[in-house]
């Protein structure tokens, strides 16, 4: 099936029509995106550490190398940077590799290639380049990961123009999401919370993609929205539920892609509850909290019967013990007490 | 399943290697070089032992079969000289002469570890005795310790720094960049390659050309040996030449170290049977560990005997009981604790 008839034609949907589609885990879901754009266009690439060893990148890239062979599915010197602009360079020549690493710090040590080359090339030769390259990385805390194994980067990529970055919630999304990054012609950014990667739920078997830079109501409610993407939807879905027992009915936004922002769905919810409460799993300073908060402020603010509320991390380097991790790390009830704030202002 | 080829062999003469450093050192000198080795594998084997258990929540990463690299090199440093490590701490923490409860306490996560709980087992310092940090980003702890050489030799302090990496670590471009500056500048600085072959289950031969790595090392314009790792006498040797040139003012120097880690790259137990090296390989190795030979050495020179040894091991066992007990028994940080030290005073 060649790529562009495969693909480009295939169905582009926000959640699988009800009786299609099997129960699978997210990893899974993952791996049978990976196998249909091997499968589809023989000028994508899968790399990164590991994606070949036994642990096969959390499962996401189980039996790849060998269906689809050493040139196309390989493991990567421990050389993060060159390998970022080693895949940026392919892509500007006709290849759409998909960049994988199993932890986002590991992705800081190729900022120069990511922020400075990658998503610049296009602008800066007056639009005569691509650079249709997936970076991937599973994101969040593990456990006792600490301060440099499980930093929340997309916040800090937030301000690169060029860049796309979608955060999925669910296997869905997951296999959707990334169909629709490796055929985009922009780098982008793709982004899966550890946690997520053992949920199951329901994926269709055929090709179809997520729309990139739209965001779907996960939860209808009239009180207040909350909004985030990725693990964020999840804890939002439970602060809900807790809240639903108030009496409180909260709307629950997942953005799927957090750059471009998908500013109407935000402002469309705003305008409907008046509240809003931003969740993410990262620092609540300068990144997804920071910016829909401050959209809210601009364009949305005739619709705020309360001020903005954040849940993200605060502003401290994430520490290792688990003691110290539970207070660190924002949870339902958390979010449920500031979502009982914004109804109290 | 079918156990694969032995990728990589042991190169060196094993017990008879000894002989040649051994004569013109004292006994008391050689019979604490072997304790040092077995009370680190002792610690390790307990470590392994109670992980099961769930009490330490943190990522650790063994120096089971490379106990002669961090003891025969932390041998030929002084108090006052600095070591830093990658993500494999404990064999430098405990060699340079760290702190054993300070050590269990952190790896349970309790608030008297020796950083507080913020770091677990990537991130073992104890600044008294020159264990000075580490980082749990491959490489990234290299420029640094080249940072601390730059310090001693402009303060003009008699000082030489030693950074512990692994084989990928040269991978890594600021590896190259931080060998490069430390030779321009002649600084006191020993690069000790821990060479294992493997990075987490990618064997060398993926990831490099076939090229030794002490080749790559001296094309930056600085001395470079390699040594027999499982030898701790020539690992001292070696060790000990480096620093005094170091101290010389002569510059840097790059050690290559053959060793194996007969453990999993992170985790208790050895996980050889998943696939990515030979059950075999790590046996041939094993047959070779660096306690064992050391050992038998000793006693063929008449310089250990049997009673010795369990007098040594019933230390050990005391020791280790009670750096246990004491850690199990510490309190936990508290929420107030999360906070501080995110800047300066
Ligand atoms: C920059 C970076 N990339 C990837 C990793 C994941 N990782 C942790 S340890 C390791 C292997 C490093 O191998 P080596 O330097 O040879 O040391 P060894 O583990 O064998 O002691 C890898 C890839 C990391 N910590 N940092």
């Amino acid at each position: 099936m060649p790529w562009d008839e495969g693909l480009v034609n295939s169905l582009v949907y926000d959640r699988p029509d009800p009786g299609e589609g099997r129960v699978m885990s997210y990893v899974g879901a993952i791996n049978e995106a990976l196998t249909i754009a091997l499968d589809s266009d023989p000028s994508v690439l899968v790399l990164g550490q590991g994606v070949d060893d036994p642990s096969a990148m959390f499962g996401t890239t189980r039996g790849l190398q060998d269906r689809f062979g050493l040139r196309r599915v390989f493991d990567t010197p421990l050389s993060e940077e060159a390998m970022m602009g080693v895949s940026a360079g392919a892509a500007m020549n006709g290849m759409r590799p998909v960049y994988m690493h199993n932890r986002p710090d590991f992705v800081l040590l190729a900022f120069n290639q990511l922020v400075t080359h990658a998503p610049k090339f296009h602008f800066m030769d007056n639009g005569q380049t691509t650079v249709p390259m997936v970076v991937w990385a599973a994101i969040g805390r593990g456990w006792g990961s600490g301060a440099q194994h499980s930093q929340a980067i997309h916040g800090m990529l937030l301000g690169v123009p060029g860049l796309k970055i979608v955060m999925p919630s669910t296997p869905h999304d997951a296999k959707g999401l990334l169909l629709a990054a490796i055929m985009d012609n922009n780098p982008v950014c793709v982004f899966e919370h550890r946690w997520l990667m053992k949920k199951d739920g329901v994926v269709p078997e055929r090709p179809y993609r997520v729309p990139i830079g739209k965001g779907i109501c996960r939860r209808r409610g009239r009180d207040l929205t909350i909004v985030g993407a990725s693990h964020a939807i999840e804890l939002g879905a439970q602060a809900a539920a807790l809240l639903a027992s108030e009496g409180i009915e909260a709307e629950v936004i997942d953005l799927r892609t957090i750059k471009p922002l998908d500013e109407s769905i935000v402002l469309e919810s705003l305008h409907r509850t008046g509240r809003l409460l931003v969740v993410d799993t990262a620092w609540a300073t300068g990144g997804v909290c920071a910016e829909v908060g401050c959209l809210a402020a601009e364009k949305g603010f005739r619709d705020l019967k309360a001020p903005v509320g954040r849940v993200g991390l605060p502003d401290a380097p994430a520490p290792a013990g688990f003691t110290l991790e539970q207070f660190y790390y924002p949870d339902a009830p958390r979010i449920a007490e500031a979502a009982r704030g914004l109804m109290r202002a | 399943m079918a156990d694969r080829p032995i990728r990589y062999r042991y190169a060196g003469k094993a017990a008879q290697g000894f002989q040649r450093f051994a004569a013109s050192k004292p006994p008391e000198f050689l019979i604490g070089l072997y304790r040092s080795m077995l009370r680190i594998r002792r610690i390790e084997e307990a470590i392994e032992r109670r992980y099961r258990e769930d009490q330490m929540k943190t990522p650790i990463h063994l120096v089971i079969g490379q106990e002669g690299t961090a003891v025969g090199c932390c041998a030929a440093l002084r108090h006052a000289d600095l070591l830093y490590t990658s993500h494999r701490t404990h064999g430098g923490y405990l060699a340079k002469g760290g702190d054993l409860r300070a050590m269990l306490c952190e790896m349970h996560c309790r608030v008297n570890g020796c950083v507080g709980s913020r770091g677990g087992s990537m991130h073992l310092v104890d600044k008294r005795v020159g264990m000075a940090g580490t980082s749990a980003i491959v490489g990234g702890a290299v420029p640094i310790a080249t940072g601390a050489a730059l310090a001693a030799q402009m303060k003009g302090e008699d000082r030489v720094v030693v950074t512990l990496i692994g084989d990928a670590t040269t991978e890594e471009g600021v590896t190259s960049e931080s060998l490069n500056f430390a030779a321009l500048r002649g600084l006191p600085i020993v690069f000790f390659c821990e060479n294992n072959f493997y990075s987490v289950q990618s064997p060398l031969d993926v990831r490099q050309p076939p090229r030794s790595i002490r080749a790559w090392a001296e094309s930056h314009g600085m001395a470079a040996c390699t040594v027999d790792g499982v030898n701790v006498l020539a690992v001292r040797e070696a060790t000990s030449a480096a620093v005094a040139r170091a101290r010389a003012g002569e510059g840097p120097t790059f050690i290559e170290a053959e060793v194996y880690r007969f453990r999993a790259h992170g985790g208790a137990g050895d996980d050889s049977h998943t696939g990515y090296r030979a059950v075999a390989e790590r046996e041939a190795w094993e047959a070779v560990c660096p306690i064992a030979i050391f050992g038998g050495y000793l006693t063929s020179a008449g310089l250990l005997g049997d009673a010795a040894v369990a007098e040594m091991e019933g230390r050990i066992a005391d020791e280790i009981d009670e750096a246990f007990a004491f850690a199990l028994a510490s309190p936990y940080p508290t929420e107030a604790d999360l906070l501080r030290h995110v800047y300066a005073e």
